[in-house]
């Protein structure tokens, strides 16, 4: 695939809407809930994370002590686990502004479920749906809340993106990641012909029905290769290994990629690493 | 087919998966679905304000439902029908069989119940001598084959038409050799020219009913082949099943509903044939039956009522949940064992057969999301899926190790520090492991993932500890963390400098 031909962006400086123009930073106060999957697989997603919200003015934070949102025990019926992980995730992160994840599926468990796993223990009852009320997934954060837009990045290259299933219906977020990947220099974006029937991950599922759940990644991987793009997006990293690791087993070339990666672009400081699940010298996905 | 039970699960998916003539039916059946659904809402804009108006006028029937039910039972009698309180599948069974015995039945002809199946009614009658023919054409293959409804409205959707053209050369041993069955159109006469001597011959029809509507004691039958309409009304009696949920107040609450159901269905705007039926032929009538009996069947349903579940008892049996899972769409009706297949079988199976012999269909689930966000009745699927996990795990049903292993990371997921120290090793170990390929083809006790797929290698280190180490040196100016980190007193901070 031949990449657009480029001309030097013209780029005003970017500018964060709400940030004062002297003076120090107010820009709101955000905890960073990187996620589990992100602290362990792929710290280059909370980089992004992090560069995209400064980039939309807000002054990041991320707690040392955070863990996991405490979905993999509240979805295996284990409610007084699930219950103690959202009440530490509570303490830690109740005091910002705002809560933001780059997963709908964890921000979904804030938003969503905390109120309901804690709704018959009153000291924290309200306190979850204080939480609940202030978490955002990554992009509709920057879109819905910061209204913010400027992305500046560059990928001129072809790819697809998978509405993770978290995101699209539990958090309504379908149009924002399009919104932000059309700012993205030199990017192509073809349509997967079932973007929102899910992936296969599901959590614990993938591991307790293997077989079914490799039927359903396949026909992702099916959809994705037809689009003939160079690269998958996704807003949830559990879908994103799923997938990775499907397309590798397949002998694809197509790669997977969050989506904060790409949109991050320059910002991040260093030339953007290996795709999920490949080489460090396996190419860049471009192309 | 020997049935298959609830607790085989994966090995009736594995089953499944392995049939051909099955996924490719399955798949045809997914993307109609998917292509379909916009499409059809679309054409209605008030689609989701009548789903709120469904939702509006179930909840408030289930919350007065005695009185509905009394007011039903009055209209029926005041038309010259009979009501029998059936309080579960026993009970059901042999007073259906009474009024067959006090007719003196021979042959009965069956519409499509669900219902029915519930009760498994078809073995127990012809257990007890009556011929039971099958009329809704879907059933009748079935019946032909011994099989059970695999979709709530389309029953034999499993199969291919290769397959039916077979069944009926099988069966119908008058049936042409060389006559042509390639065709839908084919197969649906040779059916016709057997089952019309049925519904001449039938002395007792039974069906089910989509709605019972308690201002007139009428019931609401929604078909497409009318082969129901022949059945509830050329035999003398008419036998009517169905369970307590059925009830509407009003004629227009019926109507209501009525426009969701064929769209969340079949994607029609109406079906072919919506019949409105109330007690016996009367006087001045042309046709009808001379009884008309109604079976109000409980079978669990009251206690539904009481609990966590009632929302389920909204339901009107679209089979729209099943048409979007991909799990079903990957497995198929049969795989859950129960009566009803995909979503609503993973929720109801266990409250009719118990959550002992049914605890791995609210396991098989992604909680994608898409069979609430398809249901007209708004019924929170996954919700409720998770609610019966959580009665499994309390009663400890699901498997030992994976309790386990969810005990441990659950323990550890408490005690941050440590989490974060197990956490380096292992991440340590998938790199050396991955050497420098970037994935890992196979994991010690990590089958479950690697059957399928690669897992992809950690990118190395933990974001949380690299994130520190960056900050290291840069300004702190993170008051975030003296407000929010007051409890954990541990956030790292780091500006956008």
């Amino acid at each position: 695939m031949t990449a657009p031909p480029v001309t030097p962006p013209v780029t005003p400086p970017v500018t964060p809407p709400v940030a004062p123009p002297v003076g120090p930073r107010v820009g709101p106060r955000v905890g960073l809930f990187a996620t589990c999957l992100v602290d362990l697989y792929r710290p280059s997603v909370g980089f992004a994370a992090a560069s995209l919200l400064e980039q939309a003015g807000c002054d990041v934070a991320v707690p040392r002590a955070q863990v996991c949102c405490g979905q993999p025990a509240y979805n295996a019926g284990d409610r007084t686990n699930a219950a103690a992980i959202a009440r530490q995730t509570i303490d830690l992160f109740e005091g910002f502004d705002y809560i933001v994840a780059p997963s709908g599926s964890c921000a979904g468990m804030l938003r969503h479920h905390y109120p309901d796993l804690l709704s018959d223990d009153p000291p924290y009852a309200a306190r979850a749906q204080s939480v609940a009320d202030k978490t955002w997934e990554l992009i509709a954060f920057l879109t819905d809340v910061r209204g913010w837009t400027d992305i500046d990045a560059s990928w001129p290259a072809s790819v697809t993106y998978h509405d993770a299933c978290s995101g699209l219906r539990e958090l309504g977020i379908k149009d924002q990641p399009r919104q932000l990947l059309d700012q993205v220099e030199g990017l192509e974006l073809h349509e997967l012909e079932a973007a929102d029937v899910c992936c296969g991950f599901g959590g614990t599922f993938c591991i307790k029905y293997p077989e079914v759940s490799g039927a359903m990644v396949d026909n992702k991987v099916d959809d994705i290769v037809a689009t003939g793009a160079a690269t998958v997006l996704s807003g949830d990293l559990g879908c994103l290994m799923n997938i990775a690791g499907r397309l590798s087993r397949r002998g694809e070339t197509v790669e997977a990629r969050h989506i904060a990666e790409i949109l991050a672009g320059p910002a991040i400081g260093t030339t953007i690493g290996p795709a999920i699940g490949r080489a460090a010298n396996s190419g860049d996905g471009k192309g | 087919m020997a049935h298959q039970t609830s607790l085989d699960f994966s090995k009736n998916a594995a089953r499944a998966q392995a049939d051909a003539d099955l996924q490719s039916a399955l798949a045809k059946l997914q993307r109609d679905t998917r292509l379909a659904r916009p499409v059809i809402t679309g054409r209605l804009p008030e689609f989701e304000d009548l789903r709120d108006r469904a939702v509006a006028i179930k909840d408030h029937t289930l919350a007065n439902l005695d009185h509905y039910l009394e007011a039903f039972e009055a209209n029926v009698t005041d038309a010259g029908g009979h009501v029998h309180w059936c309080n579960d599948a026993g009970g059901a069974r042999e007073t259906i069989l009474q009024i067959c015995r006090d007719t003196d039945a021979k042959i009965v002809g069956k519409g499509k119940s669900m219902v029915s199946e519930e009760i498994a009614l078809n073995d127990y009658l012809i257990a007890h001598g009556l011929e039971v023919v099958e009329t809704d054409l879907g059933e009748y293959i079935l019946q032909l084959r011994e099989e059970t409804p695999s979709h709530v409205v389309m029953p034999a959707i499993h199969l291919k038409k290769e397959q039916i053209a077979e069944t009926f050369r099988d069966h119908h041993t008058t049936l042409d050799p060389d006559r042509p069955l390639d065709v839908p159109s084919d197969m649906t006469e040779e059916a016709r020219t057997k089952l019309r001597e049925k519904f001449l011959a039938a002395d007792v029809g039974i069906t089910g009913a989509n709605m019972l509507i308690a201002e007139t004691g009428s019931i609401v039958v929604v078909t497409n082949e009318g082969n129901g309409d022949l059945t509830q009304t050329l035999p003398r009696v008419h036998i009517v099943i169905a369970a307590i949920e059925k009830v509407v107040p009003r004629v227009e609450d019926a109507l209501s509903i009525l426009r969701i159901l064929a769209r969340s269905a079949t994607g029609q705007e109406i079906t072919c044939y919506t019949t409105f039926a109330t007690g016996p032929k009367r006087p001045d009538d042309l046709d009808g039956p001379e009884e008309f009996h109604l079976i109000l069947l409980d079978n669990g349903r009251t206690k539904l009522l009481e609990g966590e579940f009632r929302d389920v008892l909204r339901c009107i049996r679209c089979g729209a949940c099943q048409s979007a899972c991909p799990v079903y769409g990957a497995v198929g009706g049969h795989a859950y064992g129960g009566v009803y297949g995909g979503p609503i079988g993973a929720v109801l199976t266990p409250a009719l057969d118990g959550i002992d012999k049914a605890w791995p269909l609210p396991e098989a689930s992604s909680f994608c999301g898409n069979c609430e966000a398809v249901c007209p009745m708004r019924i929170p699927l996954p919700g409720l899926m998770r609610r019966w996990r959580d009665i499994a795990h309390k009663e400890k049903l699901n498997k030992a190790g994976a309790r386990r292993g969810l005990a441990l990371w659950a323990w550890a997921a408490q005690r941050p520090a440590l989490y974060r120290f197990g956490a380096r090793i292992a991440l340590r170990l998938l790199k050396t492991l991955s050497g420098r390929r970037g994935y890992l083809r196979r994991v010690p006790l990590a089958g479950g993932w690697t059957t399928a797929r690669d897992l992809p290698a950690p990118e190395g280190g933990t974001f949380i500890d690299r994130w520190q180490k960056e900050s290291r040196g840069k300004t702190q100016s993170n008051t975030a963390g003296n407000t929010a980190g007051n409890t954990a007193g541990n956030t790292a901070g780091k500006t956008g400098s």
